[in-house]
């Protein structure tokens, strides 16, 4: 790279610790381990009080609503005595429009804490429109820096949007073409600025989210006199699914599945500038998911507190053509139009409804905003008149990410696909060897211990997969 | 380039090339390590000045930033699109269903 970059990205470490003030070094332990729950604990902050920071700033207590119709729906597919009732969380109504609201609220306020003059974010999604919101109810400065264009100066109609949002919340958007060192000039403002780094993978960021699944339990609880039996969560940077999973744990909800849900886009690479706008998501889909799931600690902090395989019972994926799908259900049969990225949980729990029984509950745990540049109508009229994509209805397994988009013909084709959860865990263990740079002869009872308790297994089952 | 001069105090947008495409990281692929990695940033015109020249502005978190001057109050372009004839019907076949079905919302 160039000689201005360079120099900050030997300086990143130092950089980073100055502009988040946690010395991660004391959670280390012998080996490949750390101690997570320490760390969570070392934030300081117990659930009633992150309740009480976002209420400062009005965020939380979002309603639950029960999807009556698409119950009626999926019933009308799922087998005799099956088709769970759907409820979904209803994010939107967050200041900024998402649940990244409940991240930034502790971000922003751990600044203002701190004395920071400002925060930056690197986001091209929610999370930025929700640190701009958030920094300026508490009177602090924010950039966004943003990864929007290709090389052609296209921008992806829905970080056109975000730009937009972050920008009526009084922020500065920094906007660049493609490419991972947008996280140096990243790091380069953060040095220029000395304002905090709002990460999303920070302990209180994550710990933001706990309120999100504590009241998905209390609800449920209120409305159905019993917990739910399936929260089913968006899963990009794992940060949704590890916030919501220890809420539920903190409510006592010790039998409900917790279900990661991602919009499949196999096949276009994140950082290529050709395939940058031949997704038709943003975020929820596998290009996050299943990195960050295998290798958690790849983000702007050194230890990741978002740690999606630690909570997941199961993984399921859908297809882009089958979230446009849902979303227009959500509109045009509950009368919410919201999404679309959102939306992929809810299309997987109108298929695991149809699996479980009409007494149960199933959760899907967010909504977003939606808006222009975002909607379904931007996105599709964006893929099939900018990039030739082709838009058709049909059979959603014939689908090839950045070529088409395939809408289901009708609504027993959205069928939510298993992925292998022993798979990610074999990668996960590949990448903590890779990363730690020792082969698995040298993994020691304490390491797998802690292998174990990050994938949400067994250490036999860890020795079993791993052949150890 | 662009006669018309900018006021001093205008809202406008820059833009300037980070990395050219030799300085590009090393992990990216071909395609991305074929082009500049460039950068627009908005704020105000720190002194009068046409379309196209060198300029510094202001930021809205009161940065310094030196660039080309590209345009005065830049647009939103995005919009809704158009409709998608493929999606209209999802609703009307969805109740269909349910009342085939006999199912209670």
């Amino acid at each position: 790279m160039n000689s201005v970059f360079d120099s900050v990205a030997e300086r990143k470490n130092e950089i980073l610790k100055k502009a988040l003030g946690i010395d991660y070094s004391e959670f280390e332990l012998p080996g490949v381990a750390f101690d997570y729950e320490g760390m969570m604990g070392k934030i300081g902050y117990t659930l009633d009080e992150i309740r009480s920071i976002q209420a400062e700033t009005n965020i939380g207590n979002t309603p639950m609503l029960e999807l009556r119709n698409l119950t009626a729906a999926a019933r009308a597919l799922a087998g005799p005595g099956k088709g769970a009732r759907i409820f979904v969380k209803d994010e939107a109504t967050n200041p900024s429009g998402s649940f990244k609201a409940r991240r930034a609220a502790m971000s922003c306020h751990y600044a203002q804490q701190r004395g920071y003059a400002g925060v930056i974010a690197a986001s091209s999604g929610n999370y930025g429109a929700a640190v701009a919101s958030q920094a300026n109810m508490r009177n602090l400065k924010a950039i966004i820096v943003q990864e929007l264009f290709d090389s052609h100066h296209v921008g992806q109609p829905e970080i056109l949007e975000k730009g937009r949002i972050c920008e009526a919340f009084g922020a500065e958007v920094v906007q660049l073409t493609v490419g991972p060192e947008l996280f140096i000039e990243f790091l380069r403002l953060l040095d220029e600025t000395s304002y905090c780094s709002a990460s999303l993978y920070s302990p209180f960021a994550i710990a933001g989210i706990e309120t999100l699944g504590y009241e998905i339990a209390d609800q449920v609880r209120s409305m159905c006199n019993r917990d739910p039996d399936a929260v089913v969560i968006t899963n990009a940077g794992g940060g949704n699914l590890t916030g919501t999973a220890r809420g539920l744990e903190k409510a006592g909800c010790t039998n409900t599945k917790v279900i990661a849900a991602s919009v499949d886009i196999t096949g276009l690479h994140m950082a290529s500038d050709k395939a940058f706008n031949r997704k038709s998501f943003t975020t929820g889909h596998t290009g996050f998911g299943m990195p960050f799931s295998t290798w958690p600690d790849r983000t702007d902090v050194p230890r990741n507190a978002a740690r999606s395989l630690r909570y997941t019972d199961r993984y399921v994926t859908v297809t882009q053509g089958e979230v446009f799908y849902m979303t227009e259900a959500l509109a045009q049969i509950e009368g919410l139009e919201r999404g679309p990225a959102g939306n992929t949980s809810l299309t997987a729990a109108f298929s695991l409804a149809q699996e479980m029984d009409r007494d149960q509950v199933i959760v899907v745990q967010e909504t977003e905003y939606t808006g222009a540049g975002k909607h379904v109508t931007a996105q599709l009229s964006f893929a099939r008149e900018k990039l030739g994509i082709n838009v058709r209805r049909g059979n959603p397994k014939e689908q090839i990410p950045g070529e088409n988009i395939i809408i289901p013909e009708g609504p027993e084709l959205v069928k939510a696909q298993n992925v292998d959860l022993d798979d990610l865990k074999r990668s996960y263990c590949k990448n903590i060897l890779k990363m730690n740079n020792m082969s698995k002869e040298q993994l020691t009872e304490a390491d797998i211990q802690f292998i174990a308790e990050d994938t949400k297994s067994t250490k036999e089952h860890i020795k079993k997969l791993f052949v150890l | 380039m662009d006669e018309k001069i900018i006021k001093k105090g205008s809202w406008v947008q820059i833009h300037y090339i980070v990395l050219q495409p030799s300085e590009r990281a090393d992990n990216v692929p071909q395609d991305t390590k074929q082009v500049p990695l460039e950068l627009w940033v908005k704020g105000y015109l720190d002194n009068d000045a046409p379309i196209g020249s060198n300029v510094t502005i202001t930021t809205m978190t009161d940065r310094k930033v030196q660039g080309t001057l590209v345009s005065q109050n830049p647009p939103y372009t995005h919009t809704f699109g158009r409709q998608i004839p493929e999606l209209l019907s999802v609703g009307k076949e969805l109740h269909a269903l349910i009342s085939k079905a006999g199912e209670k919302a």
